[in-house]
């Protein structure tokens, strides 16, 4: 009865774990640009490239090499381009803030737009 | 209110016309500019047909090293073959040709025919060193330093301009 148990805890010890690594690999190559394809990811295509990243992105992941270390490997080797989701640096703070600045800048607008002119009393 | 109103909307807009004008300029496709002066990795290639491997660290003994990516089955590959001979005509750059996700006897006639350049000659069965050197086509061509440092990276069929550069390049 201990052996049955231990086989089945070992099996699903097993298949839960390559459940996490297939999960892993397809969320890191959904954001993997395919350098050789027209605005399509890792994941999506089927080009020599792709093939060869999604290989090597499993390898990876089988040496128990974590998401941030397989992408800053990849962008060592290719730039930040592979990268789809661009990482955050000195270059890139625009892009990460300007949309909440923008947002904000629309707040300001919109509260001066409604706001109701002052009604001056007739003395 | 209404000139604050004007000057929140000629913000909003001369951001947008900044960041619309400059991104005019921008490439969209990848590029190597990133990867010059950057070290290429320390890795076992296998040589050519052969149980035995050569580590990139040798590189540096040597002045200059260029490392080729090629197939017999690439086109392109055939028309940069002549500009790779001219290279390897230069006393002070060491040609290692990695031949990729190739036959054998391909390979072999391929440089039996059109002569073979490579000082050394390498192979990768499955393509997936070549990630290591940051390869996404074939040819491809780095010209590294006895630091092992990246000095130019063509990707594409070399062309008697870039054999004119990368003589430039080890004259210095």
């Amino acid at each position: 009865m201990k052996t049955i148990i231990n086989i089945l805890l070992l099996f699903f010890f097993i298949t839960s774990e390559s459940h996490a690594n297939e999960n892993l690999n397809n969320k890191i190559l959904k954001n993997l640009r395919c350098l050789v394809c027209q605005g399509q990811t890792v994941q999506d295509s089927n080009s020599e490239f792709a093939l060869i990243i999604k290989s090597v992105v499993k390898d990876k992941i089988k040496e128990g090499n974590n998401e941030k270390e397989i992408y800053q490997f990849l962008s060592e080797k290719f730039g930040d381009w592979i990268l789809l989701n661009p990482p955050f640096k000195k270059n890139s703070y625009l892009l990460w803030f300007l949309p909440y600045l923008l947002f904000i800048l629309g707040i300001i607008l919109l509260f001066f737009l409604l706001k109701k002119p002052k009604i001056r009393s007739k003395e | 209110m209404r000139k604050i109103n004007y000057i929140i909307i000629s913000i909003l807009f001369s951001f947008l016309f900044i960041i619309l004008y400059s991104s005019l300029d921008n490439e969209r496709i990848y590029n190597t500019k990133d990867l010059i002066g950057k070290k290429i990795s320390q890795v076992e290639i296998n040589l050519f047909q052969s149980n035995e491997t050569i580590n990139t660290e040798e590189f540096i003994n040597n002045e200059f090293t260029i490392l080729n990516f090629w197939a017999s089955w690439c086109a392109p590959c055939r028309k940069e073959h002549p500009n790779l001979v001219r290279l390897s005509k230069i006393k002070n750059i060491k040609l290692v040709g990695v031949n990729i996700k190739d036959n054998v006897e391909s390979a072999k006639s391929f440089l039996k025919e059109n002569g073979n350049p490579f000082d050394i000659l390498a192979e990768d069965k499955n393509g997936k060193n070549s990630v290591n050197f940051g390869v996404y086509g074939i040819p491809e061509t780095i010209l590294i330093d006895s630091e092992l440092k990246i000095l130019k990276k063509y990707i594409g069929p070399l062309n008697i301009k870039d054999v004119n550069e990368i003589r430039k390049l080890v004259k210095k």
